[in-house]
């Protein structure tokens, strides 16, 4: 065997980096494109439901004065003075509000207590404050004395936290007894579950209902396939709000089929079909129908109608030929497209929004909301990490078990 | 052998026709006994029907008219699954997500024999087509060769009737593929099932075949053992299908009893078997296997003759090919062995060929209408 030399080496490695830098210059554009708009968003929440330093900015020195508490009883003097004093320059730049709520959110009730407090606090000068600002702030609400409160103020004071994930699961930090499952109110676990069960429904309609017409496509000459291919295509040329209000009207108390239904005379009384979780797995199963066809038609377009022949000459009759020779090569589709309804389900949003109600909300719904209404980034950020986690994990079981080797999309 | 006396024939297509799209037939009238045991290859052009005929027998299509009978009995009575007919598949068709025991073993299973009967006939199976170590591999990690002799063993482990199979040949190379035709005609005879076999390969169908049926158009041209159809061609088709023909036109001069008299347009009258064109002033063609056109020199002055001029000669190894043309601008091709025989010839010399009337046959010649 002839070695190559020092230059062949040297000129052969040269020559193939260059090649991968010019594949690399290719796909630069999209992966600055990607990290700007897909990755840097979602690092940045994964970050902030964990990084909370809004409290650490407001009102730092109460927090420092507040490492030497024994958590016991009421802080001492001076802590409190340092916090009249903070909270009066906050009410002064009108920032109190903002504290006012992130308090709120460690403990809820606070708010008020908060904003009273630094109303009567900036009418006072910080002179005063500073000596008997802890009196006037005990004496202002009733609150002031309790541990707990300023449990729930250092707790909140720090930048790096899990709360927002307890918060998520539905736990609490409790001073005494650790972390416990939180007493007020379950919603959180409760939605995850719903959401899980709503989307494995869907997709187990979507299977039902996919499977026939996929193995139906698969057995047509080409070019009709083709054709009919082009209709199950069709819902995806179409607006999804488009679609999602098109079962409004349909599902509607007046609406389409409820007039059909009282028409003939089926039934007296209108169904309250729309806003409930029937429609939201009804609406979806219809827009996410075509994840499942796809796959699972181009993997019955590859199976060779000999393997059933096979089958058949052998002796099989056809409904058991089918189960033991020709549904087990149709799992890779069926596994695609069901892990890809099942997560798209998961993190659905529009169509729960409109048609769900409050009855068919999922937990992308929740997390909208802590978006948009209760401005709680943090707990949505929390629970988006969650529900990524949880599709990660569901992702790990299902390549454990199946084999992620085996999905085949095209 | 199909019309042993007395005995009705084993499986039986009696004016078999079949239509896809209710306009053309694909099979036109398709008339076969076959008997027990017997190595019958149906070989034609691809879209001559063959397939079809075999799809029908094993019932994954239906018959448009006629009717297929095995031991007397109608197969369209029988659903596929029933009819006991092993197949084997030109794509192997072995079930990818089973191992090379349980693809043999699927047949048994069904039939519920027990599980040691099984065990024992798989590993029986597996050792006829000498894959006992491979029998708990996947089809996938075998080669072409090997699972297409799996494939074979899934087909004859329940002990068909009969062994269907479709160009079981065809996606394999040429080595492996006269390995396998060996292997297929020893089991066959070690056996004695009764084999219907789909090819387009003549050699592979003159090797192995007790009878060949040959396919043109849905329309079978001749069915004969394989010596038969490849010294007494019925037809034209036949004789270029088969093998290689010198084809001499010329016109019917006379009729004998076993031959007729030619006179050929490259001139002179030469005397050849009577086949399918006796009439006087027929147009026909003589055709001669390029093997038993000789030059004159070796037969004497015995037989007929034709002048013919040298053109050119491809060196094939163990023989060498000349080229020739006649007068009338026909080809003509001698096969000669590659030994002392061999002549040298030098470009545009004319030499007499010469054959023996019975190495020769008039056949049908198209009336070709010039535009």
């Amino acid at each position: 065997m002839s070695t190559l030399t020092r230059t062949e080496a040297s000129q052969a490695s040269s020559a193939r980096n260059k090649k991968r830098l010019t594949a690399f210059l290719f796909v630069v554009p999209l992966l600055i494109f990607i990290l700007l708009s897909f990755v840097a968003p979602i690092a940045s929440m994964l970050w902030r439901s964990v990084h909370h330093p809004t409290v650490a900015t407001l009102i730092p020195l109460t927090l420092s004065e507040l490492q030497r508490w024994d958590g016991k009883t009421v802080p001492d003097q001076q802590t409190l003075n340092v916090f009249a004093q903070e909270l009066h320059s906050l009410a002064k730049v009108r920032e109190s509000g903002k504290l006012a709520e992130e308090i709120n959110r460690a403990s809820a009730g606070m708010s008020s207590v908060v904003k009273s407090t630094a109303r009567k606090i900036s009418r006072l000068d910080s002179q005063q404050l500073a000596q008997q600002g802890g009196e006037i702030l005990l004496k202002s609400h009733r609150k002031w004395s309790r541990p707990d409160i300023w449990f729930a103020i250092q707790r909140a004071g720090k930048p790096y936290t899990y709360d927002y994930y307890l918060t998520a699961l539905d736990l609490e930090l409790d001073q005494e007894h650790g972390i416990q499952v939180r007493e007020d109110t379950q919603i959180y676990l409760q939605l995850y579950s719903k959401t899980l069960s709503m989307a494995l429904v869907i997709t187990i309609f979507c299977a039902l209902l996919g499977y026939p017409l996929a193995y139906y496509l698969a057995r047509l000459p080409e070019n009709r396939a083709n054709l009919l291919l082009v209709l199950v295509l069709l819902p995806f040329w179409t607006s999804l709000l488009v679609r999602t209000t098109a079962w409004i009207a349909l599902l509607q108390t007046n609406g389409v089929i409820n007039s059909f239904l009282l028409g003939i005379g089926v039934i007296s009384q209108p169904f309250e079909m729309l806003y409930t979780s029937f429609a939201t797995v009804v609406a979806m199963t219809h827009i996410l129908l075509p994840f499942m066809i796809l796959p699972l038609y181009s993997v019955m377009r590859g199976i060779d109608p000999s393997y059933l022949r096979a089958a058949l000459s052998l002796g099989a009759r056809p409904i058991p030929a089918f189960a033991r020779i020709y549904f087990p090569m149709t799992l890779p589709g069926l596994s695609a497209g069901a892990l890809l309804v099942f997560i798209i389900s998961v993190g659905y949003y529009i169509t729960p929004a409109l048609v769900g109600g409050t009855d068919g909300q999922m937990i992308s719904n929740i997390i909208a909301f802590h978006m948009q209404r209760s401005n709680n980034w943090e707990l949505a950020a929390a629970l988006g990490s969650l529900l990524l986690a949880l599709i990660l994990l569901l992702y790990w079981l299902y390549d454990r078990f199946v084999g992620a080797s085996n999905i085949k999309l095209g | 052998m199909a019309d042993l006396a007395g005995d009705k024939p084993f499986l039986q297509f009696t004016n078999v026709k079949k239509t896809y799209d209710h306009k053309n037939l694909v099979v036109k009238d398709f008339n076969l006994d076959v008997a027990k045991g017997e190595f019958i290859t149906l070989l034609g052009p691809s879209g001559s029907g063959k397939t079809t005929c075999l799809m029908m027998l094993a019932g994954f299509e239906d018959l448009t008219s006629g009717e297929i009978l095995i031991n007397g009995r109608s197969v369209t009575s029988i659903a596929p699954y029933q009819r006991n007919i092993g197949m084997v598949f030109q794509q192997y068709a072995l079930f990818p997500h089973m191992t090379l025991r349980e693809n043999l073993a699927y047949p048994l299973k069904i039939r519920k024999q027990p599980k040691d009967v099984i065990n024992a006939k798989v590993d029986e199976y597996l050792s006829l087509v000498e894959l006992l170590d491979f029998g708990n591999r996947f089809p996938g990690q075998l080669s072409g060769g090997q699972r297409q002799r799996v494939a074979l063993a899934r087909a004859l482990i329940f002990a068909p009737d009969i062994v269907l199979m479709d160009e079981p040949l065809g996606a394999l190379d040429k080595k492996l593929r006269e390995q396998m035709q060996f292997e297929i005609k020893r089991l066959h005879e070690q056996l004695g099932f009764t084999v219907i076999y789909v090819t387009h390969d003549q050699t592979e169908a003159l090797t192995m075949s007790d009878r060949i049926a040959v396919f043109e158009s849905g329309i079978v041209q001749q069915c004969a053992a394989p010596h038969v159809l490849y010294e007494r061609p019925a037809n034209l088709f036949v004789a270029d299908f088969i093998g290689e023909s010198n084809k001499l036109k010329g016109v019917i001069e006379a009729v004998n009893e076993d031959t007729v008299d030619v006179r050929l347009e490259a001139g002179g009258l030469i005397s050849a078997l009577k086949a399918n064109c006796t009439e006087v002033g027929l147009p026909t063609t003589v055709s001669i296997r390029p093997e038993k056109l000789s030059f004159t020199e070796r037969l004497g002055n015995t037989g007929n003759q034709v002048m013919a001029r040298f053109v050119t000669r491809h060196y094939v190894g163990e023989y060498i090919r000349y080229h020739f043309m006649t007068a009338d601008g026909t080809e003509l091709v001698v096969k000669n062995m590659n030994d002392s025989s061999a002549p040298q010839l030098s470009a545009k010399e004319e030499v007499a060929l010469a054959w023996l009337p019975q190495d020769s046959q008039a056949l049908d010649r198209p009336v070709v209408t010039t535009p």
